[in-house]
């Protein structure tokens, strides 16, 4: 079988891959490109461990195609903030233990933003309504929701002083 | 999954072109039925038609259908388009909260209008906006009723390559949408909606049955009177019902019941709301 | 003056790796010109292979080769080993059936291995897979844990497929009791099977390297040690200083992650035979049919009260389901770590308990989270709860009335256990003025004029963990040691390496064994490193499950600690020129007493590691110690739980409103991440009892094998939790420390069904209580009570 050539921006930089129709965004990421942030739970679309952005939305690269990616954007936990530069949702995950063992956290993550630009002030039922497309098998959410309220809040806050 | 050859047309006619010269060729929208079951290797296409560069299946309009204004959708509108959209706000507010609550955010972001109804699983929950709302679905070939287009579990009228490309839905009066989901699956264990419309009350029923059904008796009961309590004595037939491990057939038609009793008290409420905003602005301009 | 840290909420040290992306699971290793593993596994319940024919597999352009039962049946490899020996009733050893690596001649349930293809591509393999002829030839299935017994026969070594029949208690005296008792209550019950769902699906990545025999194996384990030392000294695949496992991070266990299963087996066996790297991930539906299962019993309990409502004497008896064979601690579980929990926190004077265990054509059954804990407290909560209602009695002033007292410890149980110490009522009490019990009939009024139902419901658990007394294991049947290793290897510049033994999949060692060691030293906990989860960087460990890890590995880490402080107290006695007894070591710093003569920590590592002023006589050079940790009892981690549920009476649907925990774990190291851990056992608890339920059909076929049938409970299914904690600090392990990890799992279950049958004025529900159970308990009426 042939492969196609695919054009994408990842993480705001270009990149070029090939890839089989059969490959998912998720299989390139991981395999192809080595970014393994993005998690493999189910490979179904069920537990949100794979979760990364598609032109902005909340999707699960498990089930994207990677021949589907032509020309958008794709956004993965990579791209979300460094060791050295943490997004404040990846402040306040470290600041509450809104993690145990770390499988489902990339894509929690990257719900946890979708969410917050999105709606940058959701109640907490609707954060957990929000997030409940991401299975995490360790915490109970509590911790992680007390996560999200706060890094809205620091970001509501953060609007509020400019 | 197994291997297959990748197409992407930007036009209706060049989609069911590569259908017809496919020789076992599959549509895909959202893609989030067809690819799982691609990669449990229960479904083998051997081109898949990739809808999503056709413009002519995308947005979302208020049309002029003779003289009735419709709401016509493209097939291809993602759920979270339907649910966020004004249009569909101000038109038919029930069929963005239907969206809305469909799944998780990552499916609303990624699966179809045209893709769940085309699909017709028996528990998803657009059928019964199609249906309880009396829309009609347009193919490339021609349009369709409701009434026509569900034919049983996983099965619709559409012919072999023809395409859904968008459904069409009248303003009703009121219309409430109520759900009790699958606590795995999140899709309906049960889900009604309930519509005033230009022809009467409509029930449909999701979820409980093979296909999304009409319930005759509780469109008749809350023709003679539009109240919860005209349901109370109103139960489904459960033998026409699903019954798996998640719910007994029992159960499905009890639960009927009550989600049509909430979708009632929804749409009395919204009447009554509406009402006092009326009766309100006519204060407000009569002291003005 | 460095920051003391025990008891303080110390951000976890492993989290920036999690995330930004950079955690290191098994799956996100690759090696070059790795192949890829596929499993064949078995579609039906119960069969003879007639058959296998791989030849159309084996000429598939780009597989490397197709292997089978049969070939590791001829490589003689082992069978797949049960570490621990029960005793039947009338003294007969348990029966232990082989469990071969992959299945050659027979298939005892669906999923199970019995052939894999290797090939370039993970596609290729599974493609490949598919043309794997397998001739059946088909046997009556026996998959419900109540029909085994009249079943077909599964195993040739077990009639009636009963695997043992174990008791322990006296029976005599606890029927006498009953017989003559004012009041006995009567309950039967069913513990739901569980399917433990770690979201990281297993995985395993093998590496042979001809030239040197070393046959390492990167997987996700709780214990690497553990499986090296089956997979050499039981299967024979390599011989023990030749094989290295890693269990890099690992994204969660609760159990499912201690066995030595097939699939990392004949994984490792290939690499090896065929001299490649092969990798192997699980796909969700393969954890679903082929994770060891968990809980499943059916079990009938009696509890005698004398006139004044005090516990008699309970009996009790379970069948058990084992699945398939014998995972590596299954016959334990519905024993050792089920019948000697049923006193719980209570003074029952006789308690008699059988357990039948028995084979049936579904995946093998062992530890999940709690592991025989949850279902001995579930028969034991329930069943008081019950007695209660049928005296008329309020359910917490009946446990009051029974609970052990804090004078009465040691405490002897007469299920063989001694209680070392706690205050089970001052939890109890916390707990109900957290949870604003005494006010719960304003709330439950308030709900009803919305239309809903309110119920409150008690839970007051007791689990023994820190496993274990390895001479008592050992004489109760454990096939290995529980003690536990630990490394303080203090490097030239102050910094600490520490190596346990324990193995860390979301319990926060990194941290909490940093915070342990660095306050021993009195340096900073950035200063410390963890090092866990690979054979080739230490010793020898038995790993992490049974919320022994710092009760056992913090022990170990401890005394390792002490020793190294010990010899800085020689070292600096030599460069301070006085005696070892007139130094103090406090704050890092080592003072000769009534002076101002001090060195650091630090001064003192770089002494040993550069000796050139030093106790060359008397001292070796270097600073770094190990120890071993052997405890003399389990430790006794206990609570209360305390569940407050709204029920819509028109649906069924159950909402937990409030769900109040307070514990007893000891001395807390770091409170932020045993909270979490609490957090994380009640979901699992409250998972059981609303949502989550392994369902096979006679035919052995699993009905629940994907999350569009497996109810997880997801994050709009939970309430927030409110937990808190009670000390009293274990009084036989150097930390204090009792263990957390289980405890959510264990005591909320009956915490919820109480709730829920309080609420709705009926005996009993079956877990899980879903909606269409509780709308059926709601028409059968109040009538039952």
């Amino acid at each position: 079988m042939s492969k196609t050539h695919v054009t994408t921006s990842i993480n705001a930089s270009l990149h070029e891959f090939l890839c089989e129709p059969g490959d998912t965004l998720l299989d390139v990421l991981r395999n192809e490109l080595q970014l393994t942030g993005t998690k493999e739970g189910c490979g179904t679309g069920d537990c949100g461990a794979c979760s990364v952005t598609l032109n902005g939305r909340l999707v699960c690269a498990c089930l994207v195609l990677a021949v589907e990616v032509e020309g958008m954007e794709v956004g993965t936990i990579e791209g979300i903030g460094q060791s050295d530069s943490l997004d404040v949702i990846q402040e306040k995950f470290l600041e509450h233990a809104a993690l145990q063992c770390g499988i489902c956290t990339p894509g929690l993550i990257v719900s946890t933003k979708a969410l917050l630009d999105e709606n940058p002030d959701p109640t907490e039922a609707e954060a957990r309504y929000y997030l409940a497309g991401n299975l995490c098998r360790c915490t109970g959410y509590d911790k992680i929701i007390r996560a999200v309220m706060d890094a809205a809040a620091t970001l509501g806050g953060a609007k509020e002083g400019v | 999954m197994y291997n297959f050859n990748y197409h992407r047309p930007t036009s209706i006619d060049e989609a069911v072109k590569q259908y017809d010269e496919a020789e076992d060729g599959q549509y895909l929208a959202g893609g989030h039925t067809l690819i799982p079951t691609m990669k449990q290797r229960l479904s083998a296409p051997t081109d898949l038609i990739d809808l999503s560069g056709i413009k002519a299946m995308q947005g979302i309009t208020r049309s002029d259908d003779g003289a009735e204004k419709m709401l016509q959708i493209g097939a291809l509108a993602r759920h979270e388009e339907v649910a966020s959209s004004p249009i569909v706000k101000s038109m038919v507010p029930v069929l963005s909260a239907l969206a809305g609550g469909i799944g998780d955010a990552q499916v609303r972001n990624r699966g179809t209008l045209g893709g769940s109804v085309a699909n017709c699983d028996p528990a998803a929950d657009y059928p019964a906006a199609v249906l309880g709302l009396n829309a009609q679905l347009v193919t490339n070939r021609r349009s369709l009723d409701a009434e026509q287009f569900f034919m049983g579990m996983f099965e619709t009228a559409l012919d072999e390559g023809e395409l859904l490309t968008s459904v069409h839905f009248p303003r009703p009066e009121a219309a409430a949408y109520v759900k009790f989901p699958n606590p795995a699956s999140r899709y309906a264990l049960v889900g009604l909606l309930v519509a005033k419309t230009n022809d009467g009350v409509r029930v449909a029923v999701t979820g409980a049955a093979p296909a999304v059904f009409r319930a005759a008796a509780m469109e008749a009961a809350l023709t003679d009177d539009f109240s919860v309590s005209a349901l109370d004595s109103i139960l489904l037939p459960a033998g026409d019902m699903n019954s798996d491990m998640h719910a007994s057939a029992e159960y499905r038609a009890h639960l009927c019941t009550v989600m049509a009793q909430r979708a009632v008290a929804a749409i009395v409420a919204q009447d009554q709301a509406r009402a006092r905003q009326v009766t309100s602005e006519v204060t407000s301009e009569s002291t003005s | 003056m460095v920051e003391q840290t025990i008891g303080k909420s110390v951000q976890r040290k492993e989290d920036l790796r999690f995330i930004t992306g950079k955690g290191r699971y098994t799956d996100d290793i690759n090696l070059p010109g790795q192949a890829y593993a596929v499993f064949v596994r078995s579609a039906v319940a119960h069969a003879k292979i007639k058959s296998i024919d791989s030849s159309e597999a084996e000429s598939f352009p780009g597989v490397r080769a197709v292997l089978t039962g049969g070939q590791v049946a001829d490589d003689g490899l082992g069978s797949l080993p049960c570490g621990w020996m029960l005793h039947s009733k009338d003294g007969s050893e348990m029966k232990q059936p082989p469990h071969p690596v992959m299945a050659a001649d027979k298939v005892r349930y669906v999923g199970e291995p019995l052939a894999m293809v290797i090939a370039e591509t993970r596609k290729i393999a599974k493609d490949a897979a598919e043309l794997v002829a397998v001739d059946y030839e088909e046997l009556p299935a026996t998959a419900m844990v109540n029909q085994a017994q009249e079943g077909a026969q599964i195993h040739a070594e077990a009639p009636h497929n009963i695997c043992y029949e174990w008791e322990l208690g006296d029976q005599e005296a606890t029927e006498a009791a009953i017989a003559s008792a004012a009041h006995v209550t009567r309950y039967s019950l069913v513990n739901n099977r569980l399917i433990p769902n770690a979201m990281e699906p297993r995985a395993a990545l093998a590496d042979y390297n001809p030239g040197s025999d070393e046959l390492t194996l990167y997987t996700t384990s709780q214990n690497p040690h553990l499986a090296r030392l089956i997979l050499t000294a039981f299967v024979q695949l390599a011989p023990e200083h030749k094989l290295r496992i890693i269990a890099p991070d690992v994204g969660g266990g609760f159990g499912s992650k201690i066995f030595v299963y097939s699939e990392e087996t004949a994984l490792a066996w290939a690499a090896k035979k065929l001299g490649m790297a092969i990798k192997w991930t699980a796909e969700r539906s393969e954890s679903f049919l082929a994770d060891a299962h968990g809980r499943d019993h059916v079990t009938e309990a009696e509890l005698a009260l004398d006139g004044t409502g005090h516990f008699l004497a309970l009996r009790v008896k379970t069948t058990a389901n084992m699945g398939a064979y014998l995972s590596t601690f299954a016959s334990a579980v519905p024993t050792y770590l089920y019948g000697t929990l049923l006193a719980g926190q209570y003074k029952t004077p006789n308690i008699y308990v059988e357990v039948d265990a028995v084979f049936t054509n579904t995946a093998p059954v062992d530890a999940y989270r709690g592991a025989g804990r949850p279902e001995a407290t579930y028969v034991l909560e329930r069943i008081v709860n019950l007695a209660a209602v049928e005296l008329n009695i309020d359910p917490v002033e009946l446990r009051r009335r029974n609970l052990i007292q804090p004078g009465d410890f040691p405490y002897q149980t007469p299920v063989a256990l001694e209680y070392d110490t706690g205050d089970y009522e001052a939890s109890l009490n916390k707990a109900l003025e957290r949870a604003g019990y005494a006010d719960f009939s304003s709330r439950q009024e308030e709900a009803r004029s919305r239309g809903k139902l309110r119920g409150i419901g008690v839970s007051c658990y007791i689990e023994a963990c820190g496993l274990a007394p390895s001479r008592m294991a050992g004489s109760l049947g454990a096939g290995v040691g529980l003690w536990e290793s630990g490394e303080v290897r203090v490097n030239p510049t102050g910094s600490v390496t520490v190596l346990t033994g324990t193995h860390s999949h979301g319990q926060g060692h990194e941290t909490t064994f940093a915070q342990l060691v660095a306050s021993k030293f009195g340096i900073s906990v950035d200063d410390v490193e963890v090092v866990h989860g690979d054979t080739g960087k230490l010793d020898f460990g038995l790993g992490t499950y049974g919320s022994r890890s710092l009760a056992v590995g913090g022990s170990a880490l401890s005394k390792a600690a002490d020793k190294v402080i010990e010899k800085g107290y020689k070292i600096a006695a030599h460069l301070l020129e006085t005696e070892r007894d007139k130094i103090d070591f406090d704050d890092g710093e080592f003072r000769v007493r009534d002076s101002n003569q001090s060195k650091t920590f630090q001064e003192i590592a770089f002494a040993a590691y550069v000796p050139h002023d030093y106790p060359s006589e008397e001292l070796e050079p270097g600073l770094s110690e190990k120890a071993f940790y052997d405890p003399v009892n389990f430790t006794y981690p206990a609570g209360t739980h305390i569940c407050e549920v709204e029920i819509d009476p028109e649906t069924g649907k159950v909402e937990v409103v409030r769900f109040t925990v307070v514990d007893d774990f000891g001395t807390i190291i770091n409170p932020m991440i045993v909270e979490g851990q609490v957090h994380g056992g009640v979901a699992q608890g409250l998972g059981q009892a609303l949502l989550e339920n392994c369902v096979y059909d006679e035919a052995g076929q699993l009905q629940t094998g994907s999350y569009m049938d497996y109810a997880m409970p997801r994050a709009d299914d939970l309430p927030a939790f409110s937990v808190d904690t009670t000390v009293t600090p274990c009084t036989h392990n150097p930390v204090g420390a009792k263990g957390c990890g289980e405890a959510g799992t264990i005591g909320s279950p009956p915490a919820v069904i109480n709730a829920i049958t309080q609420a709705l004025g009926i005996r009993d529900i079956s877990m899980p209580a879903t909606p269409e159970k509780v709308w059926r308990a709601l028409g059968a009426g109040r009538a039952h009570v």
